[in-house]
């Protein structure tokens, strides 16, 4: 029934915005007071070279390094050029012509959402003052207290709080926008707008916190101690694997193992990879938050790993099925940045290759399984992110190294096996919390205000149905 | 007059063009179109998934000329777009009762 429906997508609609306003209402009363004026430096921030003198003198103003703040600002722009253009003509060129737009407006509409989110209350989810190591208190929300002009030392000592915040803001927004390759060529924009909103606030917000959180139980900011220089864990893992939670429940696309559903434009997806690689830098090599010796290891061994994984993926299906792909080594090169993420702060360039290799090759493996499994995961947002981001969180508690950065640990083949076992439980709990938080959420939206489009609107595609506009006319 | 339409293979286009302009086919109409007869289509792989693509790719002519020049049409459209290996394609030839200039209302053969 019509009618049902739309009262259904009025009161979801109802309900977000009620979350929204009670939200925005919260950050506007407690943004009266510290709107204008920064908090004072937090007496453990920065700690003076030589010591600080023993007065009672107001403490030295944290000091900004210009460098590293120019690096960290770069790198923003770098992440979101990920996921526009990168990410969005990546995908939109795997789909069908006709959902061309409605696939590249989910990535560039989830920039501009997650962007107003993670400002509103999601940066303060994630980062903020810790509660019981699960979540951030909403103490920052609106950025209160969020300063401009200070670092805030539990993150990044020396670049403004602000900076590192908007930095974050592109890591939450790719996550969000890496799921779509699942749910790709069928989700109500509606439904979609609604499922990333609460995705952000409920699943990544508390990710982030538990492994770079300070206070947050997994990582190595206060918690358990498992590594994750960029995002493995919190990035890859959690989206791919909510993207086969997506494909599970929203079933397949109409006509899947019938139809030709072929990518549209190709070449479109190879600028969208090359793009992401482009980007990657500032995500890998910008997660060092200084510019410098680390940001520059990592910077390579992304490069090498990258190029590894796709020749690895070119070769194994050359071997498998007789002919090198462009599509393939595309994706290749996807999986292999996947995988070098949490461990390009920690491991060496040869280390970097074996890495990249090895999602090459498993990711391949995990396309050509999914194909006999059944589940229609289109873009393989699972066989890319949720594989490549398992192998790279496992493998940096092998190949993670002292050496590389005194920072980290050594992994299983530098002489500490108990890194493993870390990495293991991060993995672990990322897989739990992405797949049944995810599971809920769709629901919960499937319940409300239903989750496809309607099989008449699926024919006619995405454009036209969801936006009546055509990529090419 | 008849009508001659072909479905060659889309890279002889030009050879067929320039031979049938050469032997006074002043006009002719080309189309993209698909389709399978003799010639087996092919696979496309995208990452785990194959497809068989059975509608090839081909290049439809249609040109119209006076009963006189019928035959020597066909002979240049065998003798410029044969490669000799499956998948050549057809020409149909076909009667036509009428054909008019929209410009100035000519019919028949002075309409060519």
């Amino acid at each position: 029934m019509k009618t049902i429906a739309q009262q259904r997508v009025i009161v979801s609609l109802l309900m977000v915005s009620g979350i929204v306003a009670w939200m925005t209402l919260g950050v506007a009363v407690n943004g009266v007071m510290a709107q204008t004026t920064t908090e004072a430096p937090p007496a453990t921030s920065a700690p003076a070279p030589g010591g600080t003198p023993p007065t009672a003198a107001p403490a030295p103003p944290a000091k900004i390094d210009t460098g590293d703040t120019a690096w960290v600002l770069t790198s923003s722009a770098l992440v979101l050029a990920m996921t526009a253009p990168g990410l969005a003509l990546f995908y939109g060129g795997m789909v069908r012509e006709k959902n061309a737009l409605g696939t590249i407006m989910q990535s560039f509409i989830i920039l501009c959402l997650i962007s107003v989110q993670w400002v509103l209350w999601g940066y303060s989810l994630s980062f903020g003052p810790d509660v019981k190591g699960i979540v951030g208190s909403l103490a920052w929300m609106g950025l209160n207290g969020v300063a401009m002009d200070q670092p805030n030392a539990d993150y990044a000592a020396t670049i403004p709080h602000q900076a590192y915040m908007i930095f974050q803001a592109m890591f939450a927004v790719i996550t969000v926008a890496l799921i779509s390759g699942a749910y790709a060529e069928r989700m109500k924009f509606s439904s979609f707008l609604v499922f990333s909103l609460l995705w952000a606030t409920f699943i990544y917000d508390p990710l982030a916190h538990w492994v770079w959180g300070k206070g947050g139980w997994i990582g190595t900011n206060g918690g358990l101690g498992a590594l994750d220089f960029a995002g493995g864990t919190v990035v890859h893992i959690s989206s791919g694997v909510s993207g086969l939670a997506c494909a599970l429940v929203l079933g397949r696309r109409l006509g899947y193992g019938k139809e030709h559903m072929a990518p549209h434009n190709l070449p479109m997806t190879v600028l969208g990879a090359s793009l992401l690689w482009f980007g990657w830098f500032g995500f890998n090599a910008g997660s060092a938050v200084a510019a410098g010796a680390l940001a520059t290891s990592a910077f390579v061994v992304t490069n090498t790993a990258t190029a590894a994984a796709a020749l690895a993926w070119m070769v194994a299906e050359w071997l498998y099925r007789g002919k090198p792909t462009v599509l393939g080594a595309a994706s290749g090169a996807v999986a292999g940045l996947v995988a070098i993420t949490p461990a390009s702060g920690f491991v060496g360039p040869l280390s970097s290759i074996i890495i990249g290799a090895g999602a090459g090759f498993f990711c391949y493996v995990a396309v050509i399984v999914k194909s006999r499994l059944g589940y229609d995961d289109s873009l393989d947002a699972f066989g890319v992110h949720g594989i490549g981001g398992t192998w790279g969180a496992l493998a940096t508690g092998l190949f993670a190294s002292k050496a590389i950065n005194s920072g980290g640990a050594d992994g299983l083949f530098f002489g500490n096996p108990g890194q493993l076992w870390l990495q293991f439980i991060a993995v672990l709990a990322a897989w739990v919390l992405a797949f049944v938080g995810t599971f809920v959420i769709l629901k919960i939206v499937d319940w409300t205000m239903g989750l496809r489009v309607s099989n008449d609107e699926e024919q006619l595609g995405l454009d036209l149905s969801q936006h009546e506009e055509r990529a090419y006319s | 007059m008849k009508k001659i339409e072909a479905v060659i293979k889309p890279f002889k286009l030009e050879d067929v063009k320039d031979a049938l302009t050469e032997i006074g086919v002043f006009g002719m109409t080309v189309t993209e179109v698909r389709g399978f007869g003799r010639q087996k289509g092919h696979k496309e792989a995208y990452r785990g998934t194959e497809y068989t693509v059975e509608f090839l790719p081909k290049t439809k002519i249609e040109v119209v000329v006076p009963d006189n020049l019928a035959e020597r049409v066909v002979e240049t459209l065998i003798r410029t777009a044969k490669t000799g290996s499956i998948g050549d394609g057809k020409i149909f030839v076909m009667n036509l009762s009428e054909v008019i200039r929209i410009r100035t209302g000519e019919t028949g053969d002075r309409a060519l």
